[in-house]
């Protein structure tokens, strides 16, 4: 009788080893589900529909977010509604005293500005440092606003500074960059796009 | 020693790899000594021909052979002689075949050393690191050739990334790779018994030593490029919470996990399944973290030349390393039996919940990392996870496994009571207590306090395990130095790697209170940082082998008194078109001071140099700490127990030895 029970294992063994056979299973279904997902990353990017280096801002071609800036000396704040207004394209310009790169951008953006006006946002900085900054290494905007908080940034997607939004007339986001302007392949890029909305 | 004779070499080393594979499986199988002893023989035979192709690409780099692309496109002629050799790895082909002869190292090592292991396991064990081996070599064949020509062969070569040219750059992927590359071994151990259907003490025992080792290797390596990043990058940050970086802290999370269940194994035969399951996981994402590098999946600092072509190729590897054994760890697990048991409270338990906290630790940075680009495929956002996000999720974590930390290795087995042990850490808790009120006025925030608190706590109690242990105070003086001889020498091990983490974290939570400001300044101009006036005293240009340096010169004084003077530069490689920042570190071993030069602005007779200024309080307890580490590992790798007299195995049916 014991040797019958023995070969025979009760339903409730039989479901003690299936559970344990589903959970030994597991690992093997988590690395299958991440090596799809490998794959699927690896034939986007042979095909080119899939970048992970790429920083695509989610704003580009649509409206500008709603905000408002306030006032960062020397420059007086802007708030949406003054973007929708403009008949001309702007630079929107994200930058900060504490960012190297930014300070690197300056010389760039003082020539850029005789081209087209450029606006600032003064990204997490302290008024003072901002200030200074703009004091020391001149100062390319038309109008600056302070964005302490870094709150509007959120909004308009920014990865970093320095970053930069051109805003066609009537307030439509029409080119991002993610890098700093004094690049000549991004100054290309600009290029291209201003004389696409005939400016 | 031309290139296509290194090429041969490697290919030889490939057909050996096959062998090794093949033949000791089937020898296993059918329980057949001469296919089973033909293992040792092949995996020394492949690491002499893996050596052999090795020496051919040194040589050429040497040599200046540029008509070889590899070279051409990593060397050229004005390069110093060490960067040449240490070369040959800073390049993706390279790195490559680097990573393949420490895998031929390791096989070695294991027919060399294994010696008291049953043939059939050793044969598997063998077996399964040849087939590793054969993946990564016919990588390096197919799709990443160090050794392809061009023609016709140029005069010079485009020389090498300028911030690679630095001795701790040199031997970091060395001691890195043998790192993740030494997991192979328990790797193979856990496949070998699944294949065999029998984990044990002796199992355990035989593990133990590989992982340790491999995990004293991570450690380093880890250490070594973080450092690295501190002073070369200048940027004054240890960490970068970069996917390549999360990539090796992953595997060493769980491999410090590994070592500490396979001890449950070999001392209680309990957590059997788990250990198994953990050195496969171990080796899995050693090898997963190479691939998203090395395909560009991942966005990080670190620039390999990143081809999704080669990416295909490692993912079929992978999918074939992990999932094969994975597959078989579903099939063949659930038959491992059972160990001891245990309650609770006890060192079994202590050294479960030390695997819980190390693998949710591991599981929060792999997620953290692999985060953005899932999201970006499923749902097309770039999102990046950073410091923020790490820094929140993993502390709350840490902070726990350091407090069980202190009184984990003073749990007897299978039951224990508490109170006992926290009565004998008494000294320990007071030390802490004092500590907690000092941090409390030192420094600021609740979680480096909390950090710094349980990193003295952990070394206080690692102190007092090995106090207790040989009795100090309690016998005479000689009396507990006897004891402290007879002690196992992995005792000590085990309670110094424990104190080097107290070390790391202390040097952690201080550089939470760094401080640091960007100041631009002219020539003679006094700027205050954390009690220091640095004084920018003048800016020259000198000429250097291949570059032009602008060198600065920054006196720094403490209430009047020069502390030190220092000279960050600026070097503008002519070849490269690129620019390195030296740092200037001056550290007393408590704190380091850290000047960078940055631009030159304004006019030219009047100009304004951008400096960064840094005070990092202990930083160099943090790399000193993960040295104490890794010492802890060697320690307890000497003792003679890890080596010798393990414990034997009941003798298998053999159906040779029936004969």
């Amino acid at each position: 009788m014991s040797d019958e029970l023995a070969s025979r294992p009760s339903a409730d063994e039989r479901r003690a080893v299936t559970r344990r056979r589903l959970m030994m299973g597991l690992p093997l279904a988590g690395a299958g589900v991440c090596g799809i997902a490998f794959w699927k990353m690896l034939a986007g990017m042979q095909s080119g529909s899939f970048n992970p280096h790429d920083i695509n801002a989610p704003v580009t071609g649509r409206p500008v977010p709603v905000f408002t800036l306030a006032d960062q000396t020397p420059g007086t704040g802007f708030s949406a509604e003054d973007l929708r207004a403009l008949s001309k394209p702007v630079l929107i310009n994200f930058f900060a005293s504490w960012c190297i790169p930014c300070i690197a951008e300056m010389q760039a953006l003082l020539s850029l500005q005789k081209r087209l006006p450029i606006w600032g946002v003064a990204y997490k900085d302290k008024p003072e440092n901002a200030a200074g900054l703009l004091k020391h290494a001149g100062n390319p905007y038309a109008r600056i606003g302070s964005d302490r908080e870094g709150r509007v940034a959120i909004d308009w997607g920014v990865s970093g500074v320095p970053e930069s939004f051109l805003i066609a007339p009537g307030g439509t986001i029409v080119w991002h960059s993610a890098a700093g302007l004094d690049g000549d392949e991004v100054m290309a890029g600009l290029d291209n796009v201003l004389k696409r909305i005939g400016a | 020693m031309s290139p296509e004779l290194g090429r041969f070499a490697l290919s030889l080393a490939c057909v050996f790899a096959l062998a090794q594979t093949i033949l000791p499986l089937i020898g296993a199988q059918r329980r057949d000594r001469r296919l089973m002893t033909l293992a040792p023989g092949l995996a020394l035979g492949q690491l002499v021909a893996l050596a052999a192709s090795f020496l051919c690409l040194v040589n050429a780099a040497i040599t200046n052979d540029f008509s070889v692309s590899n070279i051409l496109e990593n060397s050229a002629v004005a390069k110093p002689l060490l960067y040449k050799i240490t070369g040959v790895w800073g390049n993706h082909e390279g790195s490559i075949l680097l990573w393949a002869m420490i895998l031929g190292i390791c096989g070695a090592a294991v027919a060399a050393f294994g010696r008291n292991l049953p043939s059939a396991l050793k044969a598997r064990v063998l077996a399964v690191l040849g087939g590793v081996a054969a993946g990564f070599e016919l990588f390096c064949l197919t799709t990443s050739d160090p050794f392809d020509r061009v023609w016709p062969a140029p005069l010079d070569g485009q020389g090498m990334n300028p911030l690679l040219q630095d001795p701790g750059l040199a031997f970091h992927p060395p001691i890195l790779y043998t790192g993740y590359v030494g997991f192979a071994v328990p790797f193979a151990f856990a496949i070998a018994a699944l294949i065999e259907g029998r984990v044990d003490a002796a199992w355990g025992r035989w593990v133990r030593p590989w992982a340790v080792a491999a995990w004293a290797f991570l450690t380093c390596g880890i250490a070594l490029g973080s450092w690295w990043s501190y002073y070369v990058l200048g940027w004054g940050g240890y960490w970068f919470w970069d996917p390549v970086e999360n990539a090796s802290l992953i595997p060493w999370l769980s491999g410090t996990a590994l070592m500490h269940s396979a001890v449950v194994v070999e001392k209680r035969e309990a957590l059997k399944i788990w250990t198994v399951l953990l050195a496969i996981g171990t080796f899995s994402f050693s090898l997963s973290g190479t691939f998203l590098v090395r395909s560009g999946i991942l966005n990080s600092v670190h620039a390999f030349a990143q081809d999704p072509a080669r990416g295909i190729f490692i993912l079929g590897l992978l999918g074939l390393v992990i999932g094969g054994s994975l597959v078989l760890f579903a099939w063949r697990a659930p038959a491992l039996t059972a160990g001891g048991l245990f309650a609770p409270v006890s060192r079994e338990g202590a050294l479960v919940l030390n695997n819980i906290l190390l693998c949710s630790l591991c599981a929060v940075v792999l997620t953290g990392t692999m985060y953005p680009p899932f999201m970006s495929l499923l749902f097309g956002k770039t999102i990046s996870v950073g410091k923020p996000f790490f820094d929140a999720a993993t502390i709350p974590l840490a902070i726990p496994l350091f407090a069980f930390m202190g009184f984990g290795p003073m749990l007897p087995w299978k039951r224990a009571q508490l109170w006992p042990v926290l009565r004998r850490l008494w000294v320990a808790a007071l030390i802490t207590l004092v500590a907690f009120g000092i941090n409390l006025w030192g420094l600021s925030g609740v979680l480096p306090v909390l950090c710094a608190t349980f990193a003295v706590w952990v070394i206080a109690s690692s102190a007092t395990d090995i106090a207790s242990r040989i009795a100090l105070f309690r016998v005479p003086l000689s009396q507990s130095l006897q004891r402290a001889r007879s002690l196992p020498r992995s005792a000590f091990g085990a309670a110094l790697a424990h104190a080097g983490v107290g070390v790391t974290v202390l040097g952690l939570a201080a550089m939470s209170q760094a401080q640091h400001r960007i100041v631009e300044v002219h020539v003679g101009q006094t700027e205050r940082l954390a009690g220091y006036d640095w004084t920018l005293t003048g800016v020259k240009t000198e000429p250097g082998p291949n570059y032009t340096a602008m060198v600065a010169t920054i006196e720094i004084r403490h209430n009047g008194h020069i502390v030190t003077v220092m000279h960050p530069s600026k070097r503008s490689f002519n070849s490269q078109n690129q620019t390195t920042t030296e740092v200037s570190i001056h550290t007393n071993g408590l704190s380091d001071l850290y000047g960078v030069i940055g631009d030159r602005h304004g006019p030219a007779a009047n100009p304004t140099y951008v400096l960064r200024l840094h005070y990092n309080p202990l930083a160099p307890w943090m790399w000193f700490g993960a040295l104490i580490m890794a010492m802890g590992g060697a320690l307890s790798l000497s003792d003679r127990r890890m080596r010798v007299g393990a414990p034997r195995r009941a003798p298998l049916p053999d159906a040779v030895a029936a004969e």
